[in-house]
């Protein structure tokens, strides 16, 4: 974990043990942004299901990358998702509710987007994914 | 494993335990594993999982959580899932996670309350 004099912060992801460090991350990120309890728990989770994607669909290996924004009067936090992957051929498809690649109910992807402000996913199939979230303030 | 991850209390036929803290996946599994043997082995009629203590409730965890009651149920008692924290709440709706079979109380004391009504209930929910 390293802090930036941008403020930018950021953790590997490659095993389990990670997934804590990520919503330990981003806890403190947006705690320090003044996101409201609600609003840091929906982020905290959102980045718990985008970790827990990079393990178990996105060649296991990536990392996060958090900063904050500022717009008009209202700060964001971002948090930015990649994986070297394989990619996701058809992600009109992987956004839907229910479907997954793998062996459990696909909430990931779209449960994430319905718990942030802003979601972008870029991926090209055979070199990786990127996610990247923002949740501003009230 | 036989370490104890979290204390479990029994309370007359039924069984209480209390989850703390930021979870990581493995440790949610030995908890599965800890609350079934811990039914089997002291008979209890009732599991009561308090998740008050727990800040964070991804889709891992809740999906879990649904199979430990369902599990509880195979081995002849009733679970309740008791203080989820109101911003947890909101964030699993949205997250879209299925919890419908899931019983749940807002405390300790009215989860005590529905599985007792829930024991007392005939198995085919037939009254």
């Amino acid at each position: 974990m390293a802090l930036g004099d941008d403020g930018a912060s950021g953790c590997a992801i490659g095993g389990e043990a990670d997934l804590l460090r990520v919503r330990q991350l981003l806890r403190e990120r947006s705690r320090q942004l003044g996101l409201g309890l609600v609003d840091q728990t929906k982020v905290i989770t959102a980045g718990s299901e985008l970790a827990r994607n990079i393990l178990k669909y996105g060649g296991g290996k990536g990392r996060m990358d958090v900063e904050t924004l500022s717009k008009e009067r209202r700060q964001g936090l971002r948090a930015v998702f990649a994986d070297q992957g394989p990619g996701i051929a058809d992600i009109a498809q992987a956004m839907e509710d229910g479907y997954s690649s793998g062996g459990s109910p696909g909430l990931g992807l779209p449960g994430a987007r319905r718990l942030v402000d802003d979601f972008l996913i870029d991926s090209i199939v055979g070199k990786g994914t990127t996610v990247t979230i923002v949740k501003w303030t009230r | 494993m036989s370490m104890e991850l979290a204390p479990i209390v029994r309370l007359g036929s039924n069984l209480l335990i209390s989850l703390q803290g930021d979870l990581d996946d493995a440790t949610v599994l030995r908890l599965e594993d800890q609350i079934t043997r811990e039914l089997v082995r002291t008979q209890a009629r009732g599991m009561l999982i308090d998740v008050c203590g727990l800040a964070v409730v991804d889709s891992f965890i809740a999906r879990v959580l649904a199979r430990i009651t369902s599990m509880v149920k195979l081995l002849g008692a009733e679970a309740v899932v008791v203080g989820i924290q109101p911003a947890v709440a909101i964030t699993l709706v949205e997250l879209g996670v299925n919890m419908k079979h899931v019983h749940t109380a807002l405390n300790p004391g009215r989860g005590m309350a529905l599985l007792t009504r829930l024991q007392e209930s005939p198995p085919d929910g037939s009254r």
